[in-house]
C-alpha cells in the first residue's frame, strides 16, 4: 500500500481519533483507500466501525487528518433505517433529493423488478430488497464511492451472497470505490481487495488475501484458545 | 408527530399554551395571540434544552406542560377556564377564522418547503445530515408547524383535547396509505371530517360543547380504518 501514488488514493487517512461523551472510541488510526478498490472493515461489535465511517461523512468531531481525492461523491447504506411506521413507497423514497436517474433505472442497477416493486410500500419489503432499494438510493446520484454500514443486515444468510456479488458489478461497471463494514470472513476474502481490521485502534491493514494467514486471525482476533489449556485448567 | 413517534409530544405541547390564554384574558387581547406565543416560545426552548442536553423531547415537553398547566389554572380566571380547556366554536369570531385560514395555508407551504428532509431524517439522521440537510432546523420548523396546527384547534376543542387534531386523523389515515400522498390527504380529509361532524351533532347534543364531539366522530374513523385495514389483510 506503501507504494501507491497520491493520484491513485481517493481516501487519505491519518491519526483520526474519535471521542464521543469523552471516551476514546477510535485512537489514531491511520491508512488509505485505492480508488475503484473495496475496502472491508471488519470488528467485534464496539469497535468503532460505524463510528470510524460517520467520521468519514463528517458526521462526527474528530481529530486527526481525512483527506478525500477531489470530485469524491460519496454515496452512504446506514446500518439501520426506520421504515416500519412510515407509510412512504419505493417511488417517493428513490425521489428524495436531487436525483441523477430516475427510480426505475436506480432499482435495475440493484437487480429488482422495478414494476414490482416501485409502488410498495418501504416498510413491508423483505430484509433483502429493503437493502437493495437502499443501494439503490444510495447510487442515485452517481458517487464514485460507497460506504455501506453492513449492507446485509436483516437480510436472510441465502440472500447475503447475491448482495455482495451485484455489489461487485456496481464497482467494476461504474468504476466506484467501496468501503464495506462486515462480520464476515467469507465476504472479506471474496469481495474485498484490502481489510482494516479495528478495535478502537487498527489491528491490521492490508490485503483481503492474508486473512487466511494464521497470523493475520491472531493480529485480528487474539491468540487461538488452546482446547488442552482449558481441560488442564479444569 | 405520529411519524416522529411523538404523538404525546404533540397532545402534551398542547397544554403549554394554558397560560398564554390566561394571561390574554387577564390584559384584555385576543388570547389565542398569547397561546400561541407560549406555544412557539415553549417549543423553541424544548429544541433548545434538548439540543444541548439530549434529553428526550417526550420528558422536557411532560415537564414543561406540567408547569404550564399549574401556572395557567392559578392565573387563568375561573369562568374562562371551561373555555380555555375544552375550546368553545360558539365564540369564534369571523376575525378567528381568517387568522385560523392564514395560519393553515402557511402551516401548508411551510410543510411543502421541509416536506422531503423532514421524511428523510425521520427514516435516518445520519442519511439526511450526509446529504447536508441541517437536521436541527428542519426540526425546529417542524416544532414550529405543531405549534401553528396546535394553536389553530385550540379555539374549537380547547388545550385538553387539541391533541387529538395532531394524533388520531394522523393514524387513521396511516392505517389506509401505503404511500405519503395518500397518507397526508387522508390526514387532513380525516381531520376536516372530524371537525364538520362533531360541529353539526352539537345541533343534537345541544348541551354537549363540540370539543368532545369532534373526538368521538374522529375516534370513530379511526375505528373504522382498523377494521377496513384488517379486512383488507385479511383478503390480500
Amino acid at each position: 500500500m506503501g507504494e501507491t501514488s497520491n493520484e491513485e488514493q481517493i481516501l487519505t487517512v491519518s491519526d483520526l481519533s474519535v471521542e464521543l461523551q469523552n471516551q476514546p472510541i477510535l485512537d489514531k488510526i491511520s491508512f488509505i483507500v485505492k480508488k475503484g478498490t473495496t475496502l472491508a472493515i471488519l470488528g467485534p461489535n464496539g469497535a468503532g466501525k460505524s463510528v470510524l465511517f460517520r467520521a468519514l461523512l463528517n458526521l462526527l468531531p474528530h481529530k486527526g487528518n481525512m483527506k478525500w481525492a477531489d470530485k469524491t461523491k460519496i454515496g452512504y447504506v446506514p446500518q439501520n433505517v426506520a421504515v416500519s411506521d412510515i407509510p412512504i413507497s419505493v417511488r417517493e423514497f428513490l425521489s428524495i433529493g436531487k436525483n441523477k436517474c430516475n427510480p426505475e433505472e436506480a432499482l435495475n442497477l440493484v437487480r429488482l423488478n422495478a414494476s414490482k416493486i416501485l409502488d410498495k410500500r418501504l416498510g413491508i419489503l423483505s430484509g433483502g430488497e429493503l437493502r437493495r432499494v437502499l443501494i439503490a438510493w444510495a447510487l442515485i446520484d452517481d458517487p464514485n464511492v460507497l460506504l455501506l454500514d453492513e449492507p446485509t443486515n436483516g437480510v436472510d444468510v441465502g440472500s447475503e451472497e447475491p448482495i455482495f456479488l451485484m455489489l461487485d458489478g456496481i464497482k467494476k461497471t461504474r468504476k466506484i470505490t467501496i468501503l464495506l463494514i462486515t462480520h464476515d470472513i467469507h465476504i472479506v476474502q471474496e469481495y474485498s481487495d484490502y481489510l482494516l481490521a479495528l478495535n478502537k485502534c487498527i489491528t491490521f491493514f492490508g490485503k483481503s488475501a492474508e486473512i487466511a494467514n494464521i497470523t493475520t486471525q491472531q493480529a485480528i482476533y487474539g491468540e487461538p484458545v488452546c482446547v488442552e489449556t482449558i481441560k488442564s485448567e479444569e | 408527530m405520529v411519524l416522529e413517534k411523538m404523538a404525546l409530544v404533540g397532545d402534551a405541547l398542547s397544554h403549554v399554551a394554558l397560560p398564554g390564554l390566561a394571561i390574554g384574558y387577564l390584559l384584555n387581547f385576543n388570547p389565542f395571540i398569547g397561546g400561541f406565543a407560549f406555544l412557539f416560545a415553549s417549543a423553541v426552548m424544548i429544541w433548545y434544552v434538548q439540543r444541548i442536553t439530549k434529553i428526550s423531547f417526550e420528558a422536557l415537553v411532560g415537564a414543561s406542560f406540567t408547569l404550564a398547566l399549574a401556572v395557567g389554572i392559578i392565573i387563568i380566571p375561573q369562568i374562562e377556564l371551561v373555555e380555555a380547556l375544552f375550546g368553545s366554536i360558539a365564540n369564534v369570531a369571523i376575525w378567528d377564522a381568517v387568522a385560523a385560514t392564514i395560519a393553515s395555508i402557511v402551516a401548508v407551504l411551510l410543510t411543502r418547503i421541509i416536506y422531503k428532509k423532514l421524511v428523510l431524517a425521520m427514516i435516518s439522521e445520519d442519511l439526511a445530515i450526509s446529504k447536508g440537510i441541517d437536521v436541527a432546523k428542519t426540526n425546529l420548523l417542524y416544532l414550529f408547524l405543531v405549534t401553528v396546527v396546535v394553536a389553530v384547534g385550540i379555539k374549537i376543542i380547547g388545550t385538553l383535547l387539541v391533541g387529538f387534531l395532531v394524533i388520531v386523523p394522523a393514524i387513521a389515515a396511516r392505517n389506509l396509505s401505503p404511500n405519503m400522498l395518500r397518507y397526508t390527504v387522508l390526514s387532513a380529509v380525516f381531520g376536516v371530517i372530524s371537525a364538520i361532524s362533531g360541529v353539526l351533532l352539537t345541533s343534537y347534543f345541544v348541551t354537549v360543547p363540540p370539543g368532545p364531539l369532534v373526538v368521538f366522530s374522529g375516534i370513530t374513523i379511526f375505528a373504522i380504518t382498523i377494521i377496513l385495514n384488517r379486512v383488507k389483510k385479511l383478503t390480500v
